[in-house]
């Protein structure tokens, strides 16, 4: 539900040997087999069933393959996603800037504004959405209108994450000197902080990405195919095909993280997923 | 608008400089929110105005005139059963990845816990935190629905698991939505049991205290403000949630959420003001919690920094 980042070690506490107590033990064999057992049934229920009285191995993945539905849908999703971070990105890295170089006392309303996705979920939001967008048919009848919305539910993630970026660094100091350099707002942006905010600018746009393409419920209730609805289709005639979806799915999303996790702050992991449940 | 503005103002600075410095300033000073206009149109647009006009059309009648009806209808009858249904499955499921991820959690902080178990485990919850939805739902279905691969195993010892505990009840969604709730209760709480000081845990051994009573009467009382927290949070995320539990139960779900959605749809048609009303008691219900929580968070900061 919020964006978090867990430093993956804790150095004043590091160096601890000696014996886990079995309680301990325990929850984490617990906690492991919650984790493991639907994945692993999840992975075996894809090559499940058999077809001509051959084990169907990957034949599930290569039936979803050809179904040109899937590629649609898969691509569509991705350019949603890909369309979300560009627009997010062009409408919260100047504003993150601007309020933090020119209007400081603006940072609590926007620490305010940016919960605000949370108290109105998608299910919520779409409510009120609906009859506001509807008379403008140019854009409620395109699936363009999914990137728009989105960047409501990036703004919580994409919007910290740059704000911590921006603390980060001295912008006071860097843009004064750049300006004494001759240099312009816009160019202060684009050549100083920009550079500096790169890595904030990466993991929050990863994580926009995997709203983007996770995003189940307002494009179903705006029927549009997107990837998720397109699984949940499948999955009410198709069980083995919706089984090898999923773990397609799956890896998709796990890829973002590990790719988050790369690009990440030393060894921080984070959750972003609220708009996807 | 903005632009224009900009535009036809551009020359005024340079003879206003001459002139007064002071009057320049505090005309450059509404320049500067001329920076944020855009976002704060496009926040309004979509989520501030839609919002608004969501919260003003539940008290809205037929006729334009004020009415309380709407919210008075979903206090009762199936809107209220799918109200409570909603809060139940979240508290339920809250509490199951509460007490799971706050016990794993302890386990990986733990004096005796390898260095690698805390990295290891904080990935994989950031990874199962992760993975929600549709696809989640696939994955129990195919462990615990009525194929599942656990299922199946059980069915050996006589237990018939796709029947007792359905994934389209409270129980077993509360159990799908365990999934991601404890990976999320591992990562908020790690903060707090991290905040907790060796020096307290010292202090309670050299005064004889068994490792029982320094949770009860010292680590329990710092850190149970950050525990309540956490899983506030969590009953929120399943409160809201809808995708998961639209795959498992279809059209015989009774959650709040999928309450609206049949409405937005036409599944079921009755006035649209139910619908308003419905995500208008949504928000009452998210901002309490909300207001909830800052309030353990406020507590929880008085020892934890």
């Amino acid at each position: 539900m919020a964006a978090i980042a867990v430093p993956t070690s804790n150095k004043r506490r590091r160096g601890g040997h000696g014996r886990l107590q079995l309680w301990h033990v325990f929850w984490i064999i617990v906690a492991v087999l919650y984790f493991v057992v639907p994945l692993y049934s999840l992975l075996q229920f894809s090559f499940e069933g058999s077809v001509n009285h051959h084990s169907a191995g990957f034949h599930w993945f290569l039936t979803v393959f050809d179904d040109p539905q899937f590629r649609s849908s898969f691509w569509l999703s991705v350019q949603i996603a890909l369309e979300t971070v560009l627009v997010s990105n062009l409408l919260l890295v100047p504003t993150a800037f601007w309020i933090h170089l020119k209007l400081p006392k603006l940072r609590p309303v926007m620490d305010f504004v940016s919960i605000l996705p949370f108290v109105v979920p998608p299910i919520v939001l779409i409510v009120g959405l609906v009859p506001f967008l509807q008379p403008f048919t140019f854009i409620y009848s395109r699936p363009e209108v999914l990137p728009l919305i989105y960047v409501v539910f990036a703004l919580p993630f994409l919007y910290r994450s740059l704000d911590a970026g921006l603390r980060a660094i001295d912008l006071k100091t860097l843009s004064e000197a750049s300006a004494n350099l001759g240099s312009s707002t816009l160019g202060t942006l684009v050549r100083v902080v920009l550079p500096n905010l790169r890595q904030s600018i990466i993991s929050g746009s990863l994580l926009t990405v995997a709203i983007g393409m996770g995003e189940f419920t307002i494009s179903s209730l705006l029927s549009f195919n997107t990837f998720p609805v397109y699984i949940f289709n499948i999955g009410q005639s198709q069980a083995y095909e919706a089984a090898a979806l999923s773990v397609i799915s799956l890896l998709l999303i796990w890829g973002i993280m590990i790719g988050l996790f790369l690009l990440g702050r030393g060894g921080r992991t984070s959750i972003a997923l609220g708009a996807t449940r | 608008m903005a632009v224009t503005t900009a535009v036809e103002a551009a020359p005024e600075p340079v003879a206003v400089r001459i002139r007064a410095p002071k009057s320049r300033r505090s005309w450059k000073g509404s320049l500067r929110w001329l920076g944020v206009l855009p976002f704060a149109a496009y926040i309004s647009i979509f989520l501030l105005i839609p919002t608004g006009e969501l919260i003003v059309d539940a008290f809205k009648g037929a006729n334009n005139n004020f009415t309380t009806s709407g919210i008075t209808a979903v206090m009762h009858g199936q809107y209220l059963q799918s109200f409570t249904a909603s809060i139940e499955l979240a508290a339920l499921s809250a509490l199951f990845g509460g007490v799971l991820g706050f016990f794993l959690a302890t386990a990986i902080v733990a004096r005796g816990a390898p260095s690698w178990l805390r990295s290891t485990m904080v990935t994989f919850s950031g990874m199962a935190a992760n993975f929600a939805g549709v696809p989640l739902a696939f994955a129990f279905t195919s462990t615990i629905g009525v194929g599942g691969v656990i299922t199946v195993l059980v069915k050996h010892f006589g237990i018939n698991l796709a029947s007792s505990v359905p994934l389209s009840g409270t129980l077993g969604l509360a159990l799908v939505y365990t999934y991601f709730q404890f990976p999320l209760m591992v990562l908020l709480v790690i903060p707090a049991l991290d905040g907790l000081k060796q020096e307290w845990r010292e202090a309670a051994e050299n005064l004889g205290a068994s490792s029982f009573q320094y949770w009860r009467r010292v680590a329990m009382p710092i850190l149970l403000p950050s525990i309540l927290g956490a899983m506030v949070l969590l009953f929120g995320g399943a409160f809201a949630a809808y995708a998961t539990a639209e795959t498992l139960s279809g059209s015989t779900g009774n959650l709040v959420t999928e309450y609206i959605a049949n409405l937005l749809t036409g599944n079921i048609i009755v006035n649209t003001q139910i619908s308003y009303a419905l995500a208008f008691g949504m928000i009452v219900i998210i901002t309490v919690l909300m207001i909830f929580y800052a309030a353990l968070q406020r507590r929880a900061n008085k020892w934890l920094r």
